[in-house]
């Protein structure tokens, strides 16, 4: 039982993580169709962030939720230069969008490597975060437990910024239907800007949250890429919630694979699931036809 | 046949040359793969020569799903792996009889007693020579009736395959008995050829070279043949395939098999002329590298590939010996230049300099003669070529 | 049969209710039912296509004259039957469907552009070919292709890259692609739309030439284009079939001018189709 339930954690616990790294890219992948291949860096960059503004800060606590924001601002920042410089370019493309952000990526690691060093660096988990809790008789880090609720809380704010606000409006207006937006007044320049700085943001501030559990060096946003990208394909472009379902139930599958074999094991499985399932309903959990985008 | 129309506009036919000059490119190909190049090149130049003929045949492979067939084959490093992986393991299995061992050298360090049982067919050259030349084809087949098949394509096409490479690496990280992540190395033999001695080297540069050779001229017939035409009209149209009586999804995954064999068989040379494989040769970075070489060369024509491969194998080895961080940079500047805004690679680049020379060129709508029954009207657009 | 019998009119042009003593081949829509997400967009459509019957499909925007042709080749799922000579289509793969010998065009015309014209037509003759054909090169050009490119007007057109051709050209290549390929069943999406006048007379002509041994079905919006080349029309409107006949039959149709402008602005409207 404590074995089922601890495995449970570990499950949501994976799943939210991928859930933070993918939920930027529900915006920039599933609804402008951008495969930016450098969101993993976009994270990375929010790593590093939290890395910096540490040795500025003397708390760990404050330097937490400065980061947050920081690493938000950083994030969306990197992806309106790149939209700007380069993906404006090559919306008609899609699939060289992945090529020309996965050389953005190479750079950005490479730039990583040389101004922090190869080796990776630790950012101190501050004291109201150390430490675990008991949960149903599973041991549940609060780091862990952090990440979770903010993943939701991410993905929550994201969902009721594109429902209720103007803004949100507007970009489900423009990824609806292009020309219907525009000619009714709607700048689609302002949109796509405003969706990718979200998205990417949102990459930064997972960047920041994955400091807690684990050492930042430069490849450290492309180990949860993959990952991402295979919960937009599974829970279905653009899709919301099917992102959030998509992420715990791979998470859960995860866990529980690890548990009765081994952990590579269990990725190759789950990629084994993912396409299988892709069989039965290749638009992934929801489809785009249902009129909603969230 | 577009060269003897003056009105088919200058480039993409002629991507694929036409029998002369094919005959005579093979000719100069041969005489400086299995001539020149071992008269001028050190064994160890050479070596490294063959090790870029290996990711040119992958290129070869790639040219024709991703540039003719639009599958943006991002997984390569699967097959690569594959090939590589079971040509290793004879190789050790070979190597350990030779000593009279009764298991591999990394085994018997790790206190390993008996090959396991799914080593033993590789024992066989023959069944390791099968496996190399069959295994990857099967399983580019089997996945792509699964994800063609359901019309899975564009984006989720390329994450899926790029995810199985990802896969693989990571299972095979998580085998001790593949050598974990340190792959597998220090092979001694190749059929029973000493491999440290450098005309048994240059015997295996000759037979990457032969391969190379066979592979492009495949790759050729391919593009040539009516197969070839519709495998273009599938990537630029492949609901309208469908409405001529055709499944694409089979169309699609010929070119995706032929891709995924010459990969597992460029895996299976790199081994004896590398000699090391491990899971940083076939993971999520170096199946995208595999394309690289094949964007800048021109990813629809037939050497371009080729020759953007070696090409820039060879950048990175000379380069990345010096200034490691600087190649990197290169490198990514390359995938943002020249997929970005040359995206018909450096065998567009003629066509492009020659259209900003003459900014005003209209291409000129050759009118032969009226048909009887249709009078013809101006293009409405500029063409693309 | 027809009041408006053109005086061009030869023994091998189509007729209205088909020539069907020279042919048996026919489609036999029944029932036929398209529904998108609860909306209802073609409901119990019955049609019967004779061979040798130019048919007009017509109707106001959103009537479901495109999605008939959809749900007939296989690109949206219908319910009901659809019985071509003996053959049930419906619930068969879009490919399958077109090897049965139903072939259609799309509003925007889509050939494939990179290719030239002579290869566009060979791509389209060959759903038959054996593997081993397919991997060799194409030797010349096949006399049925030949043909069809005299058919459509092309010939001296074989080599240049379809890309470049003029829209109107891009709509023969296609309906030429889909004579090579053997469809007796041909499904035109509005392939006047955007046409030269003089390019609909001749693209009228090329539908009279190829329309004697097939079924042809076009979908149009252009009503003078109907009145001229029609031999029988169909009138959808809401997803329904609301009159069917000659062109003079439908004309005259009551409901089908009020489905069209509204009961007051019919009389017009009438003035304007019926007209000249």
């Amino acid at each position: 039982m404590d074995v089922v339930v601890s495995q449970i954690f570990t499950g949501l616990s994976t799943g939210s993580i991928m859930l933070l790294a993918a939920t930027g890219l529900v915006l920039t992948f599933g609804q402008m169709g951008v495969i930016n291949m450098a969101h993993g860096e976009f994270i990375m960059a929010g790593s590093y962030t939290a890395y910096v503004v540490q040795q500025a800060t003397a708390s760990a606590g404050a330097s937490l939720l400065i980061s947050l924001v920081l690493g938000f601002l950083v994030g969306g920042a990197m992806g309106v230069i790149i939209e700007i410089t380069l993906l404006r370019h090559l919306y008609h493309r899609p699939l060289d969008t992945l090529l020309v952000t996965f050389g953005v990526g190479l750079v950005l690691q490479q730039v990583a490597r040389d101004v922090f060093g190869a080796p990776a660096v630790n950012v101190r988990t501050p004291s109201w975060l150390s430490g675990s809790v008991e949960v149903l008789g599973a041991v549940v880090p609060r780091t862990r437990l952090f990440i979770l609720v903010l993943a939701l809380v991410c993905l929550a704010a994201l969902a009721a910024a594109l429902q209720y606000t103007a803004l949100g409006r507007r970009t489900r207006a423009v990824m609806q239907s292009r020309d219907l937006a525009e000619s009714s007044g709607i700048s689609s320049r302002r949109v796509d800007l405003t969706t990718f700085f979200i998205g990417s943001g949102l990459a930064g501030v997972a960047g920041v949250a994955l400091t807690l559990i684990g050492s930042t060096s430069s490849t450290v946003g492309q180990s949860y890429l993959i990952n991402a990208f295979l919960v937009v394909v599974a829970g279905g472009l653009g899709q919301l919630r099917g992102a959030l379902i998509a992420a715990f139930v791979l998470g859960l599958l995860q866990s529980f694979l690890e548990y009765s074999t081994t952990a590579s094991v269990a990725q190759v499985l789950v990629f084994v699931v993912i396409v299988v399932f892709l069989q039965f309903r290749p638009q992934g959990l929801f489809s785009l036809k249902t009129r909603s985008l969230v | 046949m577009s060269t003897t129309t003056p009105a088919a506009p200058a480039r993409r036919w002629p991507a694929v040359p036409g029998p002369l000059r094919t005959g005579a490119g093979f000719a100069l190909a041969a005489v400086v793969l299995f001539a020149v190049a071992p008269a001028v090149l050190s064994d160890f130049r050479l070596g490294l020569l063959g090790k870029f003929l290996c990711f040119a045949i992958v290129a070869a492979g790639i040219g024709l799903a991703w540039g003719r067939g639009g599958m943006l084959t991002l997984g390569q490093g699967l097959f690569f792996g594959m090939g590589a992986y079971v040509m290793a393991m004879h190789l050790k299995l070979a190597d350990a009889q030779v000593r009279g061992d009764a298991v591999p050298d990394f085994m018997s360090i790790a206190g390993v007693r008996d090959v396991p049982g799914w080593w033993q067919p590789f024992a066989s050259p023959v069944v390791t020579l099968l496996v190399v030349l069959l295994a990857p084809g099967a399983v580019a087949v089997l996945l792509g009736l699964m994800v063609f098949k359901r019309r899975v394509k564009g984006a989720y096409f390329a994450i899926l395959s790029q995810a199985l490479a990802a896969a693989l690496a990571t299972w095979v990280v998580g085998q001790q008995m593949l050598g974990g992540s340190n792959g597998l190395n220090r092979f001694r033999t190749f059929f029973g050829f000493d491999l440290s001695d450098p005309a048994n080297r240059r015997l295996l540069f000759f037979i990457a070279a032969g391969t190379l050779l066979v592979v492009v001229a495949v790759v050729r017939q391919l593009m040539r043949s009516r197969y070839g035409e519709l495998l273009v009209a599938v990537r630029d149209q492949e609901e309208r395939v469908r409405f001529l009586g055709y499944d694409p999804a089979n169309v699609k995954v010929v070119a995706y098999t032929v891709a995924a064999t010459f990969a597992g068989i460029a895996g299976a040379l790199f081994v004896p002329l590398v000699g090391i494989i491990s899971p940083s040769d076939v993971g999520i970075v170096p199946s995208i590298s595999f394309l690289i070489g094949v964007a800048i060369g021109g990813r629809d024509t037939l050497l371009g590939p080729v020759l953007g491969a070696i090409g820039i194998a060879w950048a990175e080895s000379s380069l990345s010996e010096s200034f490691p961080s600087a190649w990197v940079y290169a490198q990514g500047a390359l995938f943002i230049v020249v997929v970005g805004f040359l995206p018909g690679g450096l065998a567009s680049l003629g066509g492009v300099l020659r259209r900003r020379g003459r900014p005003a060129e209209r291409v000129p709508h050759e009118e032969p003669d009226e048909p009887a029954s249709v009078r013809t009207t101006e293009p409405e657009k500029e063409p693309v070529a | 049969m027809s009041t408006h019998t053109p005086s061009t009119r030869t023994e091998r042009d189509p007729l209205f209710g088909g020539n069907a003593g020279m042919g048996s081949e026919y489609l036999e829509v029944r029932g036929l039912s398209v529904t998108f997400d609860g909306f209802k967009a073609v409901q119990d459509v019955d049609l019967t296509l004779l061979q040798g019957d130019l048919r007009f499909l017509i109707g106001p925007n959103g009537a479901g004259k495109t999605t008939v042709i959809d749900a007939i080749t296989g690109l949206v799922p219908a319910t009901g039957k659809v019985n071509k000579s003996g053959t049930q289509l419906l619930g068969r793969k879009t490919h399958q469907i077109a090897r049965s010998g139903v072939g259609r065009t799309f509003q925007t015309a889509s050939v494939f552009e990179e290719l030239t014209v002579l290869q566009n037509l060979d791509i389209a003759a060959g759903a038959g070919r054996s593997p081993w054909t397919m991997l060799r090169r194409r030797p010349g050009v096949e006399p049925r292709i030949a043909e069809v490119l005299d058919t459509i007007g092309l010939a001296s057109l074989a080599e240049v890259r379809a890309g470049i051709l003029a829209h109107g050209q891009k709509q023969w290549l296609e309906i030429g692609m889909l004579l090579v390929g053997n469809a007796d069943v041909l499904l035109l999406d509005e392939p006047v739309a955007g046409m030269s006048k003089e390019e609909r007379e001749q693209t009228g002509q090329l539908l009279r030439r190829i329309g004697a041994e097939r079924t042809v079905v076009v979908v149009e919006h252009d009503m003078d284009f109907m009145r001229q080349f029609a031999t029988s029309v169909t009138v959808l409107a809401r997803g329904r079939v609301i009159a069917e006949g000659s062109v003079a039959e439908v004309q005259a149709d009551p409901r089908v001018q009020e489905v069209y402008l509204g009961t007051t602005a019919a009389a017009e409207y009438t003035a304007e189709i019926g007209g000249a």
